[in-house]
């Protein structure tokens, strides 16, 4: 049984379902990490004394960190758009740079994590630690998760560009709204931790 | 971003209904059918509503009877929670948060948003199935493991949370092992609400059939899409505070913890610098949205139920359509009305006691609305219509008792009392489980092809409306007379409220007979299954579109694609040949 508008957009709302629900789903997404923006903002200024950022964390590794997100999210663009323009192995290159991109992050990542933990820093020492490892804690879930549907997409998902590649196309613009709304999840983390 | 996309001839045209057999654990179990997983839903969700109500009598006994031993059953749950039959206070706090978590995000939500949502809404807009089947079916079993997770909490060392079914921290940072299963179940529950509602958002949008506008859209349909705007923004801030007071228990955070925290005569060892109010904050921005999660659908059901069996249109459509979506927005910005007692500041209150007062306005405005369709109105008393009927005066008496809490200065004496619970069972037990019930009675026989039988119905809607106020009255009475509503013994320990002791016997008996007057109802819901009267497919006479379906809907649902040509009430046309002109016939 088919169901309508999977591929297809509805003449007057003008998307398909897939489009409708990663915008909710991102709508949510909003909400979650703004509810911990929030009470990051309520901690910081009940708080008696707080540490700026780049006194503690690693504002280099950070940087680069952050090149690396905004890069793949352009690959990420480049991917779909060889989609559109039907040249298949253009995009599995693009992909597999997102991919490959989202694992530097978390590499950096780990190198950071594991620094804090030689130290003696752990989520417990202090509310700094507490927000900083929820929210890249978090924030790293979601690149874990992206990178896997990404790599979905990238290889067994793939199949689907043959027989339906409009279908394809779309999973696959879905899948970089989401990788792009983690990228900007780390635009306002960045500052918000490391800067200020 | 452009899409690829040429836009098509209509789709209905291309999709047809073909059958595959399916084996049984595909068909029953693992469906991605709406239909199935809405009557999964409902099932799941009235269980634990007899569940959640069985906790509730076991309290009722403690507080009519303070200390007394239970006969029978109190020996059988063993000596950690009631030696010799006499309950523990660890016990009672136990079943308080568990009765108020578990009604709520397993009882209630399921059945009136999964459930009917699920079965009712797709038909009602001509879908042939939800736009995301998979992910409904996810959202289903996400549930499903919250339930486990959250019934299994009673069985760990300790026992389940004890934290009220608000979880306030820091109580609930230093609570037992119970409130972390507390915390993952919600997890899960939250996961599911929030895959639901973006599938319910997406469904009521692009697969609503041809002809069928917004402002065609019959209540339910209205109701629904606002909860699931609700849902989709309001539980979020609930998953981050979940997740920062898992933190704390877990990994020995602060974030709701202030310094110099001494329990138990020993101080805290953690840094301290949290902030307890911070979970308040963010457990009642969904909270409060939660409570019109549980009255819109309600009200969506009673909406049909009134203009179907006064057999005219709704009076105010547009102002009821107005007033939901009013009452959505509002709902995200009256939350701290819940919290005029925590010392937040007097403009802080002023601004919250305002919103509050905005809010009641689109309430009133819908329930005035109903109760004027009533009139003129040649009105068919059968079941699902005396439980809409029913609906109106105890849903008027919840609100109206709601007024003198949202206002700061008549909260402080009432905060926290029995008043409370009076008035919050009256919009939620009477008022949205009576509408939940006009529901069943009223869309069974298109979910099973036969009506449910009348005089048992008959039966149980006068027993529960008698036990409901016989249950919820007297607590107003409780309340004014300041009895505190976590009071294990029902205040008998206190001078003050000797007075009102007796009510609390009153009040017991009544659950209890309340659930004697559930036993014709459970009865008629699996015998009828078999043996009630066989109906075609419109047998209320009914205009909006689940009518044209087969009863039961096959697989896929309508025979061909249905259209709508017209608004969802148009009874007793001037002119017309019969007094309904369905929006499915042209």
């Amino acid at each position: 049984m088919g169901i309508p508008y999977t591929v297809t957009t509805r003449r007057d709302t003008g998307l398909n379902n897939g489009k409708i629900g990663i915008w909710l789903f991102l709508a949510s997404e909003v909400m979650l990490f703004g509810a911990l923006f929030a009470s990051y903002i309520l901690i910081r200024t009940g708080a008696q004394t707080w540490p700026r950022g780049d006194t503690v964390l690693n504002v280099p590794l950070a940087t680069v960190n952050t090149i690396v997100l905004i890069s793949s999210s352009v690959t990420m663009v480049m991917a779909w758009a060889s989609l559109m323009r039907h040249r298949f192995e253009t995009f599995r290159i693009y992909m597999g740079i997102t991919i490959l991109c989202g694992l530097a992050f978390l590499v950096i990542k780990f190198f950071e994590y594991s620094h804090h933990f030689e130290e003696g820093l752990y989520p417990r020492s202090d509310n700094f630690h507490a927000i900083y490892f929820t929210l890249t804690g978090l924030h790293g879930l979601h690149v874990i998760f992206g990178m896997a549907v990404n790599a979905w997409l990238w290889g067994p998902g793939s199949k689907l560009w043959k027989t339906n590649p409009v279908w394809f196309t779309n999973r696959v613009e879905n899948s970089g709204l989401f990788w792009h709304f983690v990228d900007l999840v780390w635009i306002f983390l960045f500052p918000t931790l490391y800067l200020l | 971003m452009s899409d690829p996309v040429v836009v098509g001839p209509h789709p209905h045209v291309a999709h047809e209904v073909h059958h595959e057999e399916l084996g049984f654990w595909r068909k029953y179990v693992f469906s991605t059918d709406h239909k199935v997983i809405g009557i999964q839903y409902a099932v799941t969700g009235l269980l634990f509503l007899l569940f959640g109500f069985s906790l509730m009598m076991l309290m009722r006994w403690q507080l009519a009877y303070p200390g007394a031993p239970l006969p029978l059953l109190g020996r059988l749950l063993g000596d950690t929670r009631m030696p010799g039959g006499t309950m523990l206070p660890e016990f009672y706090n136990e079943l308080g948060a568990m009765h108020g978590t578990i009604m709520v995000f397993l009882g209630v939500v399921p059945l009136a948003v999964g459930g009917f949502g699920n079965f009712v809404l797709p038909l009602q807009i001509g879908a042939p199935d939800m736009a995301f089947p998979r992910i409904n079916m996810m959202s289903y079993w996400c549930l499903f493991l919250g339930g486990v997770t959250m019934l299994g909490s009673f069985f760990v060392p300790g026992g389940a949370a004890q934290s009220g079914w608000t979880s306030y921290s820091p109580l609930a940072d230093i609570a037992g092992t119970g409130q972390t299963i507390w915390l993952i179940g919600m997890i899960f529950l939250i996961t599911s609400s929030l895959l639901g509602s973006i599938n319910f958002i997406t469904t009521t949008i692009q697969l609503r059939a041809k002809g069928l506008t917004f402002m065609r859209f019959p209540i339910f349909v209205w109701a629904q899409f606002v909860t699931s705007f609700l849902l989709l923004l309001a539980f979020p801030p609930l998953e981050a505070a979940g997740v920062m007071q898992l933190m704390d228990r877990v990994a020995g955070t602060s974030f709701f913890l202030p310094s110099g925290l001494v329990v138990s005569g020993q101080p805290l060892t953690n840094a301290g610098g949290g902030n307890p109010l911070l979970w308040q904050h963010l457990f009642w921005f969904l909270a409060h949205p939660e409570v019109y999660v549980l009255i819109l659908p309600g009200l969506g059901i009673v909406a049909e139920i009134v203009a179907n069996n006064t057999r005219k249109p709704l009076w105010g459509y547009r102002s009821i359509v107005y007033s939901l979506i009013f009452l959505g927005f509002m709902s995200f910005i009256v939350w701290a009305h819940h919290m005029f007692m925590t010392g937040m500041g007097t403009a802080m209150a002023a601004f919250f006691q305002t919103t509050t007062m905005i809010i009641s306005i689109p309430s009133v405005v819908i329930l005035t609305a109903l109760i004027l369709s009533l009139w003129g109105g040649s009105i068919r008393f059968n079941t699902p219509m005396l439980f809409a009927v029913g609906f109106l005066p105890m849903f008027g008496i919840g609100g109206l008792t709601g007024l003198p809490l949202g206002l700061n200065i008549s909260d402080i004496p009432l905060h926290d009392t029995y008043y409370v619970i009076g008035h919050f069972h009256y919009v939620v037990a009477p008022g949205t489980i009576f509408a939940m019930m006009a529901g069943i009675y009223y869309w069974y026989p298109k979910a099973t092809g036969r009506k449910m039988n009348e005089l048992l119905g008959k039966i149980h809607f006068a027993g529960s409306l008698v036990c409901m106020n016989v249950i919820f009255m007297p607590m107003f009475f409780i309340g004014l007379a300041g009895v505190s509503r976590r009071l294990f013994d029902g205040g008998a320990a206190y001078a003050f409220a000797q007075p009102v002791a007796h009510l609390n016997v009153v009040s017991s008996w009544g659950a209890w007979i309340l659930a004697l007057f559930q036993l014709p109802f459970i009865f008629n819901f699996f015998w009828s299954i078999k043996n009630g009267e066989p109906v075609g497919e419109n047998p209320w006479q009914a205009t909006t579109i689940e009518w044209s379906a087969p009863s039961p809907p096959p697989h896929g649902n309508f025979v061909g694609a249905p259209e709508a040509y017209r608004g969802p009430y148009e009874y007793s046309v001037p002119g017309a040949a019969k007094d309904f002109m369905p929006q499915f016939e042209a």
